[in-house]
């Protein structure tokens, strides 16, 4: 079963870029991108911009209404994310406590729809 | 056999094997629902079936044959999903595997069901919910009425449970060895809040309640005989048997509550007491001490005690301070400051005591202690203040009543 592996964090939380401590995290990265290749479970994954970035976009009446920033203003923010193929919840929590961020922020993990007739 | 006789022969056997049967069910259709709505079909069947024609040799091994023939049924029924015809052509091979043979002794698969149902993904209530239901065989209605809440909130959690299951792929699994302590942990966690709910209902109030506490006890008896010569197992059937020695003398006739150095000794239940003082040592000379094993080693030594002035509070205090550094909580932390001042430090228990106020300061006792120690300092202001916070937030008449009379003292 696939798993979505949302990455959420506070602003400001965690490491900062340019600390001794970031490379440490971004290492950490790394280390789980090895992992879930190794374990075969990796079906892609992303970083995503800063939410300064982000554009809403919702259709009402007809009307194509755009809005800057993301859809839900909640102190943690969406940072990223894996999609990752797992046994079951069991393995894709295990899966989960190799992203570095779980320290300091949460992931979420989602269950993929299975749409019965697709693939 | 007449109906009447019958009725109660099915419940009775309900209450010995459904456990059993539905964690067979649960395995061979990996459905909580349609397991449990099979089951049911099946006892239906049962009542109209064995009024006719007797009590079958096996009734464990009719019900769950005719439970996997009505979840046959009901996939043919709903026809949904593709996907579902390999399901059932495999439960008809289990059926006919069934039908060929003399039934086989039904596996017991209840250590995989209590494991998912308090499996960390789900909430903390939502595991008892769920433990209470699909192990115990306890009605919707029943543990709705249990924890005062609301019949349709608890069906509504229940179902958003069990879906929960099958849609992230909780899996129907004992966790490997590695896994082992903290997944026991949360298992034996929902157990003791379940004791711990039927422990805190008062004289007057619906029997269900208190009766959570033999829920309790029965849910560790099984965990002990499905995972033998676990000692923290064993250390919380030994707590909850050591704690329930005491029930007949907690309240009095009027249904105050009576607190441990005044209840009247020869009323403990000295069978339950040396039951629950074998199980701790056996428990304890597996040599692997966890919080459960403490704890009921603080309860023995409590009910070990000929009169409240022979308690060892030292040993009790050395126990406290041990269970602080395997399971620490503001909790214990509380129940530490008390043995202090038992031991006559009361200087270290205010202090002890101060520190928790934030933390506890929803929690009954921590009011009721610092009253009492404010008490014994002659601190009268400081005393009255801390027993009417602790009789506002006590839920429980017999409680009250005795805050209320040691108020009343000051």
């Amino acid at each position: 079963m696939q798993y979505l592996a949302l990455i959420y964090a506070e602003d400001g939380a965690g490491p900062q870029y340019g600390t001794p401590e970031f490379e440490g995290y971004m290492a950490g990265f790394f280390a789980a991108n090895k992992a879930y290749e190794e374990a075969g479970v990796m079906r892609g994954g992303n970083a995503l911009q800063a939410t300064s970035t982000a554009t809403s976009v919702r259709i009402r009446d007809g009307k194509t209404e755009t809005m800057d920033g993301p859809f839900a203003e909640t102190k943690e923010r969406l940072g990223g994310y894996y999609l990752l193929d797992c046994k079951d919840l069991d393995e894709a929590i295990k899966m989960a406590e190799l992203i570095p961020t779980a320290h300091h922020g949460t992931i979420e993990l989602r269950p993929i729809m299975e749409i019965p007739g697709d693939g | 056999m007449p109906a009447p006789d019958l009725e109660r022969r099915i419940s009775q056997i309900m209450r010995e094997d459904r456990g059993r049967l539905l964690a067979a069910l649960i395995r061979s259709l990996g459905d909580f629902d349609l397991a449990e709505d099979a089951l049911q079909d099946a006892t239906e069947r049962a009542l109209i079936h064995w009024t006719r024609s007797g009590l079958p040799t096996r009734p464990d091994a009719w019900l769950l044959q005719v439970a996997r023939r009505a979840a046959i049924d009901r996939i043919r029924k709903a026809k949904r999903f593709k996907g579902l015809a390999n399901d059932i052509t495999r439960l008809m091979e289990e059926d006919e595997d069934a039908r060929s043979q003399a039934p086989p002794e039904i596996p017991d698969d209840r250590l995989r069901l209590i494991f998912t149902c308090c499996h960390p993904a789900l909430e903390q209530k939502t595991r008892i919910a769920l433990t209470l239901r699909t192990i115990g065989g306890l009605t919707t209605k029943e543990i709705a009425r249990a924890f005062l809440d609301n019949d349709a909130a608890m069906g509504q959690r229940l179902s958003r449970a069990k879906a929960k299951i099958s849609a992230a792929r909780i899996p129907y699994r004992v966790p490997d060895r590695a896994d082992w302590d903290g997944r026991l942990n949360s298992v034996l966690t929902v157990i003791y809040l379940i004791f711990n709910e039927g422990w805190t209902a008062g004289p007057g109030e619906a029997p269900i309640r208190s009766g959570l506490c033999n829920e309790g006890i029965w849910l560790a008896r099984m965990l002990c005989d499905l995972a033998p010569n676990d000692p923290e197992i064993e250390g919380l059937l030994a707590l909850m048997v050591l704690s329930h020695a005491r029930a007949r003398a907690r309240f009095d006739e009027s249904g105050a509550l009576v607190p441990l150095d005044t209840q009247d000794r020869t009323l403990w239940d000295t069978a339950l007491i040396d039951e629950g003082l074998a199980i701790l040592d056996r428990a304890v000379s597996r040599r692997l001490p966890g919080p459960f094993q403490v704890q009921a080693a603080i309860g023995a030594l409590h009910i070990q005690a000929e009169t409240p002035e022979d308690t060892d509070w030292m040993q009790i205090l050395a126990l406290y301070n041990r269970l602080l550094a395997l399971a620490p909580s503001p909790v214990v932390r509380l129940n530490r400051a008390v043995a202090l001042a038992e031991i006559g430090a009361l200087t270290e228990a205010r202090s002890a005591l101060n520190a928790l106020g934030a933390d506890l300061a929803d929690y009954q006792p921590f009011h009721a202690a610092l009253a009492e120690l404010a008490r014994r300092d002659g601190d009268r202001l400081v005393a009255r203040n801390a027993y009417e916070t602790a009789i506002r937030l006590s839920v429980n008449e017999g409680e009250k009543n005795w805050l209320r009379a040691q108020r009343d003292r000051v």
